[in-house]
């Protein structure tokens, strides 16, 4: 009787999965709509098939390197990466006598010493990459008001970061006729509001990679995007890998539950009900 | 001499009766496993939590780095944290499935109204500490969205700025609220846990209803270990999805202007609530008077609240309702497309189509559950005459 009931009860579910079905529709078309308005919000920038992207995909370590020099030689002129040390360069892209070395390079501000003053030494592995503005108003004032952002979570700071910090590097073209950019501004349809402060930054050959890689303005604009994917998410290789190997044993244990449970429920499952009257 | 028995011992022997020996209905399906599902939830954000905030500074200046710190610097910070963020979801997932399971089996009506409105307390209770838990990371999003909804307090006449002053500890939203939030997102957990053990207590006062809504006193079965090896399954299927969520898409229910360090100086384009709250968002913002808006959200809570007590049908399972089995799911749908609109920018379309989903949660709550009970009781009597 149990099951009758039950049964009769499966049309309703039908109805209740199609209701469900059309409702996560209407939240996935979410997020096709509400970037509708492109003026404002700047272009939606195209996805691209970045090779780290996939479930099972790792960084490209060579590409952070090569991303790492862009950086250093371009970006970092104007943009600071606080929460990157020479050590976290450990391992991913160099290796630890290398980055010693490139720690060397720098002047740190470190104190007060034994007299109290404030002295200079070479940087460590400890030490953050180089900031290149003390502050934000230096910033803003040497940058005509506007203030580059630090670049250290960039790709995770904003909507299909990878996709729109490359589309934005690689993104500058005259202003199409009736758009005019004021003064100091530049024209760039994947900025929100079409102006943006940066001037075009990458162009072919204009860094040197040490790997002999020819660096043309679209290699440039991929390799400091996945340095700047692995910056913002430095535990990516670590998580997938782990994640793999948990779900993978997970499913082996969802499995022996499911004949656990089977097993358990034997005994209730082919029981048999009898209703009688007594008497 | 009597051989010692372990369940016959004080406290062991409650846990006995309530946790291992308790008969259950034999026929509850996979639905009824959300409840344990969301006791899971709470262990698991309390645990995570408590080595959180071993690490995390609750100071404007240093939250945001220090939660940096957690994910770059703390070994294991970024699964602990990203279980944390991401635990949230999945408890509202888990909650909001097992209070539709409520509405759809009548697990809420007599005489269970006591065991209802206990969860209502609960779904409100981690509302509350969801939010403020969302404000910790001091990044733009939890600036802006502290901002909003305690603003909401102005709303009320003549004490609502005296109420936002106090809520905030100043005159914005600064180091004294950042301060006050941590502690009270210490703190409230713990009230929901307690509240959870009442939950308890006051379902096992009648037992659990079951996908038929009848008596179901002449066939149960212990707790243990038929419930254990069923509910097991089910734990093991929301690990699986909840590692799905941490591992691979860890920042998809999040939003990318959290990453941004708070800033007073810069509001945010749109300032979206976490999803989980957008649905009561669209119900607020659908109302442009922002004492209406703030009484309509008073008002989803009274409903949820007078449901037991409004319902008027003899039958609990809307397997037995046909028209209420259709307006459940339409409740169902209305749901999904007010959290659709809540992330939409107020213009039309959205704004009306907000207004007429509103419109309908309470259509639903207040007139459809008194009336559909007493139309489908009056059509059984006339089919019957």
């Amino acid at each position: 009787m149990l099951r009758q009931l039950l049964s009769r009860a499966a049309p309703g579910w039908k109805l209740g999965a199609a209701t469900l079905a059309a409702g996560t529709a209407g939240l996935a078309a979410a997020a096709g709509t509400a970037l509708a308005d492109e003026a404002e919000h700047g272009l939606h920038a195209p996805s691209y098939p970045w090779p780290h992207d996939g479930f099972f995909s790792s960084y490209d370590h060579r590409s952070i390197r090569r991303g790492y020099q862009v950086y250093t030689q371009v970006c970092a002129t104007c943009h600071s990466m606080d929460l990157i040390h020479y050590r976290d360069l450990v391992g991913v892209c160099y290796t630890e006598e290398e980055a010693k070395e490139m720690a060397l390079n720098i002047e740190v501000t470190d104190g007060p010493n034994d007299e109290g003053e404030m002295f200079e030494r070479p940087g460590k592995l400890s030490d953050k990459l180089p900031a290149p503005y003390m502050n934000e108003e230096h910033a803003r004032y040497a940058n005509g008001g506007a203030y580059p952002p630090d670049l250290s979570l960039i790709t995770k700071a904003r909507h299909d970061g990878q996709n729109y910090v490359f589309s934005l590097l690689l993104g500058y073209r005259e202003p199409p006729a009736g758009i005019t950019v004021r003064e100091g501004l530049y024209y760039n349809p994947y900025f929100p509001g079409g102006a943006i402060a940066m001037p075009k930054m990458l162009n072919d050959g204009g860094v040197e990679y040490d790997d002999g890689t020819p660096a043309t303005e679209a290699q440039q604009a991929k390799d400091v995007v996945t340095f700047l994917s692995w910056a913002a998410e430095p535990e990516m290789d670590e998580r997938k890998l782990m994640g793999t190997k948990w779900i993978a044993v997970l499913s082996l244990v969802f499995l022996t539950t499911v004949y656990y449970k089977r097993w358990k429920w034997a005994p209730l499952k082919s029981r048999r009900v009898i209703v009688d009257v007594v008497n | 001499m009597k051989r010692l028995s372990i369940i016959k011992q004080p406290v062991l022997s409650v846990l006995n009766v309530h946790l291992v020996d308790y008969p259950s209905p034999s026929n509850i399906n996979y639905f009824w496993s959300f409840g344990s599902i969301a006791g899971i939830c709470l262990i698991v954000q309390i645990a995570t939590g408590i080595f959180l905030a071993m690490h995390y500074t609750p100071h404007v200046d240093l939250a945001f780095l220090s939660v940096e710190h957690i994910m770059r610097d703390v070994e294991g910070g970024w699964f602990l944290r990203y279980m944390h963020a991401n635990g949230a979801s999945m408890f509202f997932i888990v909650v909001y499935i097992h209070m539709f399971r409520g509405l759809y089996y009548g697990s809420y009506a007599s005489p269970r109204e006591l065991l209802w409105c206990i969860g209502v307390v609960i779904l409100l209770l981690m509302i509350i500490t969801a939010f403020i838990g969302y404000v910790l990371p001091w990044g733009q999003m939890s600036f802006w969205g502290a901002t909003v909804i305690t603003s909401l307090a102005s709303a009320i006449p003549v004490v609502g700025d005296s109420i936002v002053t106090w809520l905030w500890g100043g005159f914005s939203v600064d180091n004294a609220t950042l301060n006050r939030f941590f502690s009270l997102h210490y703190l409230l957990p713990f009230v929901i846990v307690g509240a959870s053990v009442i939950h308890l207590a006051a379902l096992h006062q009648y037992g659990s209803n079951n996908p038929l809504g009848t008596n179901s006193t002449v066939d149960k079965v212990g707790l243990y270990p038929y419930f254990y090896v069923k509910d097991l399954v089910a734990w093991v299927a929301f690990a699986i999805f909840f590692s799905v969520f941490i591992y691979f898409y860890p920042n998809v229910l999040g939003h990318p202007d959290n990453y941004i360090p708070a800033n007073p100086m810069s509001t945010p384009a749109h300032i979206v609530p976490e999803w989980y709250f957008l649905w009561v968002y669209a119900i607020l913002r659908s109302i442009p008077n922002k004492l209406a808006g703030v009484a309509a959200i008073a008002l989803v809570f009274i409903s949820l609240l007078a449901l037991p007590f409004i319902n008027t049908s003899p039958i609990r399972s809307s397997n037995f309702r046909p028209f209420h089995k259709k307006f459940f799911w339409l409740i169902v749908a209305d749901t999904l497309l007010l959290s659709w609109i809540g992330q939409q920018p107020v213009e039309d379309p959205y704004i009306l189509v907000g207004q007429c989903a509103s419109v309908f949660f309470f259509i639903y709550f207040l007139i459809m559950v008194p009336f559909l009970g007493r139309f489908e009781n009056y059509l059984i009597h006339y089919k019957t005459r």
